[in-house]
């Protein structure tokens, strides 16, 4: 029973995951792509959740967690760059 | 070693000294050391002569390279001692007239003598050794040292061109002949002369054989100048005259001839030998004597003599060689062709070098060499025109000197060609005697021309840039003694036939000999009313009229037109190979990157799919493939849909994200196969990567900033679907015949109980095979040090800024 409802969840996962794939590549702006991808790491975040439990293994834990801080990472990295024009500020020397 | 294999050596070690004696003794002039050396030599050589006479070689081995069967086995038999003789003879009085002849405050002395001792013992090498490697060796550096004599004036731009044009024929004739002496060890396992020539009978069947005879005689021909190589031997004529002397008349040239009289006993029993050498040789005689009537420079006549005098002896060595084949022939005449070869030979050293010496002194005394300028310098020059007037006669052919005799005994071999029914003689041997009476004729008249436009005439000191007179004494000696030879051979030619030219012969012709026959080399003045007297009778009449008529005729050597003559077909065939090959490395070196990839993915599609191919290696079995799911499906349409979004796409920045989104669903079919550790790091990676390719979005010149997207190139498209089909097809075979199972069940075993780990990738990677991971390290180490090495250094930059 948990199986199916586990693989319908994926399915639907999938499914957003390909929607927003439409958005990220159409974009019409910049922020619209990175939002996106933003939502594209966390459906992928749990996917692996999933995944990991059709599997029953907990290997796959430390991706999930390093997939919410990497998309925000990148999602601040991104925003500061559209912002500012760099990521990392620092004064030239002279 | 022994003392052959030091006498041998022996100029090349004073050549090592040259340098320190000229600077130590700068009073004297460095050639009085450098005499004593030949002059010695050819005291030891002659002393070798009785020996020679029974028949007795002398034979000594150096190991060199034992385990390749490469010694320096030295081998004096006749031949050998025969152009020891002329080698050190000449030599002596090359050194010593060259010490008069070169300026000891304006040349270079030690540079000169270095070059020339190498010479010397290069060619002593040659002629002595019976290893063909050796001799190949040697060879090669009488190429070499001929190159730095032709170019001893460097600062000229005739020397370099003359040098480098005999560089590239002669080492290109070299390089052939070592493809024939490696053929000749393929067929025979040995590379001494002697143990192939006791093969000769068992090889000259073998398909190797007639290639390993064409290469040896492009080896020969190119330093003999023969047709067509003899394009160089003129141009070589800037060198100092007692090189010329020295190399182009006497020794480096008959090189050639050494060699076809010592590959004779193993090649001669083809036809195909006596064709090609008596025909290339008397085709050399009759174009030189031809081209050398129209010369005007002293040293260019006396360079096609040269040529067209060792096309005759070549040709007698080729009809000599007919011995070999048909030893049934009682009378065997053409034992005398080979006697004869050997006599010109000799005689050919004493005439050219005189005469090759005496254009030196007209030069030296009048600042010419031009025969238009010279005239008259009979009463100037006495000495010097009587040296000039028995070598040029003897080059004629004229009684009594030595060249008659040499000369009559060649046209007697030629006209007796006629009477045999040898090689389908009756078709063509005709125009040998025919070919070798016009070839005397034009002798004749440039002997002629030599000898009365230099000194009968006006005399026209206004012409001449220096005052002419007689030529000092010292420089008069060498080319003395050399027409004192002349004469004397002449006048008692059986000095040399039984203690030289007997043994000669018989190592061209062995086994003839020993077979009991009587060979006695006899020679006289007078033999009676041959056809060959009458011959030479009618060359001296019709050679007196043309001489006379000489300007009325001169005009057919225009006839030619210059595209034609073989000079211009070396230049223009240097220019074109050059221009040509500009051209075909301009044509497919374009320097543009796109280019030289469809190269090498052309080049792997071609390889790989012509192996697939013909070695028939597709094949496909489902037998072990796990079943799909539909996610795997989804994650690969979500691939694919990216990786089109990246062809496809307008900006770059789109190329950027969707090569993001690949490499996130890329981790996410690591999750899919269960691998956690490279999902965790694929991902990190990812994000790394994609923020630097932002990066360099970002700095991209704002200029070439435009939207557009990647042009459509069918040649890109064909080749991209190629090698994505190739790889394709590769993989799906390889999967489906694994021929192995795999390794990894060792690791499940043991990633506990011998590493003392959980995490089976890991112990891999640090334990199983932590030497891979250290070197990856050690490549992220360089990447960085790299990256932050072009950040910082910016040395080419930093005084622009």
């Amino acid at each position: 029973m948990l199986d199916i409802v586990l693989k319908i969840a994926l399915i639907g996962f999938s499914l957003s995951s390909v929607i927003i794939l439409i958005r990220v590549i159409k974009g019409p702006s910049t922020p619209d792509r990175i939002v996106a991808l933003d939502a594209m790491g966390i459906n992928l975040a749990a996917i692996t959740g999933i995944t990991s439990m059709i599997f029953h293994t907990k290997a796959f834990l430390d991706v999930i967690l390093l997939f919410g801080i990497l998309s925000f990472i990148g999602t601040v990295a991104f925003s500061k760059f559209l912002q500012k024009g760099e990521i990392i500020e620092y004064e030239r020397r002279s | 070693m022994s003392v052959l294999h030091l006498v041998i050596v022996a100029p090349l070690l004073l050549a090592f000294l040259v340098p320190f004696l000229h600077k130590r003794f700068q009073s004297f002039h460095t050639g009085w050391f450098v005499l004593l050396l030949p002059a010695a030599l050819f005291i030891y050589f002659f002393q070798l002569i009785p020996a020679m006479k029974n028949q007795g070689t002398i034979q000594e081995t150096a190991n060199w390279i034992p385990s390749l069967g490469i010694n320096f086995t030295a081998y004096v038999d006749g031949l050998g001692l025969l152009f020891a003789l002329l080698i050190t003879g000449i030599g002596s009085l090359v050194v010593l007239y060259s010490i008069f002849y070169l300026s000891k405050e304006k040349e270079n002395l030690g540079t000169f003598y270095v070059y020339l001792l190498m010479f010397m013992g290069a060619m002593l090498g040659v002629v002595l050794s019976d290893n063909l490697i050796v001799l190949y060796a040697f060879w090669e550096l009488t190429s070499f040292s001929s190159f730095l004599l032709i170019g001893f004036w460097f600062e000229r731009e005739r020397s370099r061109y003359g040098a480098q044009k005999s560089m590239l024929i002669t080492v290109f004739g070299g390089l052939a002949m070592l493809g024939g002496f490696l053929l000749l060890h393929v067929m025979t396992g040995s590379f001494s002369v002697r143990e192939i020539i006791s093969m000769a009978s068992e090889i000259s069947s073998e398909p190797l054989f007639i290639a390993a005879l064409v290469l040896v005689l492009l080896g020969a021909f190119t330093k003999s100048a023969q047709f067509p190589f003899h394009i160089w031997l003129p141009d070589a004529m800037e060198a100092p005259t007692p090189v010329s002397a020295y190399l182009h008349s006497a020794t480096m040239v008959k090189a050639g001839i050494y060699m076809v009289a010592r590959m004779s006993p193993i090649f001669a029993e083809q036809g195909t030998w006596f064709w090609l050498v008596s025909g290339i040789g008397i085709l050399t005689l009759l174009w030189g004597s031809f081209n050398a009537v129209k010369q005007t420079d002293l040293k260019a006549i006396l360079a096609f003599s040269t040529v067209s005098q060792l096309g005759l002896i070549m040709s007698l060595l080729g009809v000599g060689s007919a011995a070999l084949h048909f030893k049934e022939l009682d009378n065997n005449i053409y034992m005398a062709a080979v006697v004869a070869a050997v006599f010109h030979l000799i005689n050919h050293a004493t005439f050219k070098g005189s005469l090759f010496m005496v254009a030196g002194i007209v030069d030296h005394e009048t600042g010419t060499r031009d025969i238009r300028r010279l005239g008259g310098l009979m009463q100037v020059m006495p000495i010097t025109f009587t040296i000039a007037l028995i070598g040029s006669f003897s080059m004629a052919g004229l009684p009594p000197f030595n060249g008659f005799l040499s000369k009559e005994m060649f046209l007697e071999s030629m006209v007796y060609l006629l009477s045999l029914n040898i090689f389908q003689m009756n078709t063509w041997g005709v125009l040998f005697p025919v070919l070798a009476w016009i070839a005397s004729v034009f002798t004749f008249i440039y002997s002629m021309i030599l000898i009365f436009k230099t000194f009968a005439g006006k005399y026209k000191p206004k012409k001449l840039p220096q005052k002419p007179h007689e030529a000092p004494i010292g420089m008069l000696i060498s080319p003395i003694i050399l027409a004192t030879l002349v004469i004397g051979f002449g006048l008692f030619p059986n000095v040399l036939s039984n203690s030289i030219i007997e043994p000669a012969a018989a190592s061209i012709m062995p086994g003839l000999i020993d077979a009991g026959q009587a060979f006695d080399v006899h020679f006289s003045l007078w033999h009676g009313f041959s056809p060959a007297l009458f011959m030479t009778i009618g060359v001296v009449l019709i050679g007196i009229l043309l001489y006379i008529t000489l300007p009325k005729w001169k005009k057919i050597y225009e006839i030619l037109p210059k595209q034609f003559t073989l000079n211009h077909m070396y230049n223009s065939g240097l220019i074109r190979t050059e221009t040509g090959s500009n051209k075909a490395t301009n044509l497919y070196m374009t320097g543009s990157i796109r280019t030289y990839m469809i190269y090498i993915f052309v080049g792997l599609i071609g390889i790989l799919g012509f192996s697939i191919f013909t070695k028939d290696a597709f094949a496909i079995d489902t037998s072990n493939v796990a079943s799909i799911g539909l996610y795997e499906i989804v994650l690969a349409l979500i691939i694919v849909v990216a990786s089109l979004t990246i062809l496809m796409a307008k900006s770059r920045l789109t190329s950027i994200v969707a090569l993001g989104a690949i490499g996130y669903t890329v981790a996410l079919f690591f999750v899919l196969f269960r691998a956690p550790d490279l999902v965790l790091t694929q991902l990190v990676i990812e994000t790394v990567s994609v923020a630097l390719f932002l990066l360099c979005f970002y700095h991209l010149p704002k200029m070439s900033r435009k939207e557009e997207r990647i042009k459509f190139k069918l040649t890109n498209a064909v080749v991209a679907a190629g090698v994505g089909i190739v790889v394709t097809l590769i993989a799906l075979s390889a999967y489906s015949t694994k021929i192995f199972d795999s390794i990894a069940q060792y690791y499940i075993e043991n990633t506990a109980e011998k590493a003392g780990g959980g995490n089976m990738v890991n112990v891999i990677l640090v334990d199983f095979r932590g030497f891979d991971t250290m070197f990856e390290i050690a490549v992220l180490g360089i990447a960085a040090l790299g990256i932050y090495g072009m950040v910082r250094l910016r040395l080419s930059g930093r005084k622009t800024e």
